[in-house]
């Protein structure tokens, strides 16, 4: 489980997240949802330390990750894995080596032992046969794949993703959603999800935080998202034409 | 106060970078591709610009001398002492700020922009000491030998000029080349390298460490880089000259 609790961040002069308390349960899929430039990212920033919070604490199962030094993060960050919105795959490495990366990084274990791992994640991600490509061979949804591989080598507690449908068709998203969703129930793993789609939120959203202008607007999940009476959280998930449609 | 800015951040940035890698194995296996990419890679432009450097010092020295006191050994001597002292150290460590330091800013600066460094972070890895640690150690060792490589293809250049133009005898040349020769001069020329290796890599790994944006501000960081290391060599190789040849 990760709690935020109480986050403030501020950029200059603009205060970017005000406030923000949430839990994320363990064994679900929780989404962040809100408008570009809303804080989501900044948030998800905050939660895995890529951003310093300016007050307010993140607690992994009861460890407070906010006090800790780089060294003492360390423990933490190899029970993390994370997804980020362009893969973030390393270019001069190919499939196998980026997957083999946080293995190599940080365990001992002989190259057969370490190559039977990464052969078992990328066959979870339905890959086969592209181990020896590089990443600038691979289709966009392929490189999500590669990239949730690499972020499941390590067996993670927790595992981020941030936007994984951005520049997706529907059905290469939806694909990746279910993936994101199975393995977080098959390893009880604490997943956070970023997202305005709202595909990902039906199909997946065991947990729904909406957040809106940086501050936690609205909670819920996806039964309860489609008929709350949240004015600014309707605009959100009606404010296409398609949703609109359906809802009339 | 930018600037004061800048090198704060730099301070803490190298730091970061002078730790003890978190893997042995994965430092060695980076150092040798850095050793391809930063070294080998450029043999070819500094043997080019090397030959010709001392061949157009040659035929420059030959033709500038009239009067008969003056050996044509002078020749084989101006040639040695320019490349050695300035020309080889010097304006190759340039011409490496030019072609390896934008190389060193742009990957890391693409790799900022791509999240690959956020990735590197999250992992629990020290993306500073990862990245830049191994260019640097490998700018030190590469260097100083593309700049010895640099020396004695510089000599022979003016060699081949002369045989060919036919300007000063193969006899005078070397003789020229082996009049007065200082060994210090060698350690005077590589301690600069040293220096300048650490500039080029150094600054380089700062500005694309530091690359926040897109393509465009790769492209911007990969001349600032470029820029700032120039400059600082220029005014080091001054400040070093002034320590160590006076």
């Amino acid at each position: 489980m990760i709690e935020a609790k109480q986050i403030n961040k501020t950029f200059g002069g603009n205060h970017v997240l005000k406030n923000v308390s949430c839990m994320f349960d363990r064994g679900k899929t929780n989404l962040i949802i809100g408008q570009s430039g809303s804080g989501k990212t900044v948030l998800m920033k905050c939660l895995v330390g890529l951003f310093e919070v300016d007050s307010g604490q993140v607690i992994y199962d009861d460890r407070n990750f906010s006090v800790m030094n780089f060294e003492q993060r360390k423990n933490i960050r190899q029970e993390i894995g994370m997804l980020f919105q362009g893969s973030a795959l390393f270019d001069s490495m190919t499939v196998m080596e980026n997957v083999m990366f946080p293995l190599n990084m940080f365990t001992v274990h002989p190259y057969e032992e370490k190559r039977e791992r990464v052969n078992f994640v990328l066959k979870r991600v339905n890959l086969e046969n592209v181990e020896n490509l590089m990443p600038s061979e691979l289709s966009g949804g392929m490189r999500k794949r590669v990239a949730i591989a690499r972020a499941i080598a390590m067996n993670p507690k927790y595992l981020f993703c941030d936007e994984p449908n951005s520049g997706l068709d529907p059905q290469t998203s939806g694909v990746i959603d279910l993936l994101i969703k199975e393995i977080t129930e098959e390893y009880q793993i604490t997943t956070i999800v970023n997202t305005h789609d709202m595909n990902s939120v039906l199909s997946t959203g065991d947990t729904v935080a909406f957040i809106f202008k940086g501050e936690l607007w609205w909670k819920g999940n996806k039964d309860t998202i489609l008929h709350t009476d949240n004015k600014e959280l309707n605009d959100f998930v009606f404010g296409t034409e398609l949703t609109s449609r359906l809802k009339k | 106060m930018k600037l004061f800015d800048s090198i704060g951040r730099y301070v803490i940035l190298m730091s970061r970078v002078f730790t003890k890698p978190q893997k042995a194995k994965i430092f060695r296996h980076r150092l040798f591709d850095e050793f391809q990419h930063l070294g080998i890679e450029s043999l070819g432009i500094v043997a080019f610009i090397s030959m010709f450097m001392g061949a157009v010092v040659a035929i420059q020295t030959a033709y500038n001398i009239d009067s008969p006191l003056i050996p044509l050994s002078m020749v084989g001597f101006t040639v040695r002492q320019s490349v050695i002292l300035e020309f080889s150290p010097t304006v190759i460590s340039l011409i490496l700020a030019g072609k390896v330091g934008s190389r060193i800013a742009s990957e890391i600066g693409t790799m900022r922009v791509t999240e690959q460094i956020d990735a590197l972070e999250i992992m629990g890895v020290n993306s500073a000491n990862h990245l830049i640690f191994p260019k640097i150690v490998a700018s030190l060792i590469m260097n100083p030998i593309l700049i010895v490589f640099s020396m004695w293809l510089g000599i022979l250049g003016g060699w081949i000029a002369m045989m060919a133009s036919k300007l000063v005898t193969s006899t005078d040349y070397v003789y020229g080349i082996r009049l007065d020769f200082e060994g210090f001069t060698i350690f005077y020329a590589l301690f600069k390298t040293l220096f300048f290796a650490f500039i080029i890599s150094s600054v380089s790994g700062f500005y694309g460490y530091e690359t926040r944006g897109g393509a465009l501000e790769v492209g911007q960081a990969s001349t600032k880089a470029v820029v700032v290391s120039s400059i600082l060599i220029i005014l080091f190789n001054l400040v070093l000259t002034q320590l160590l040849l006076t």
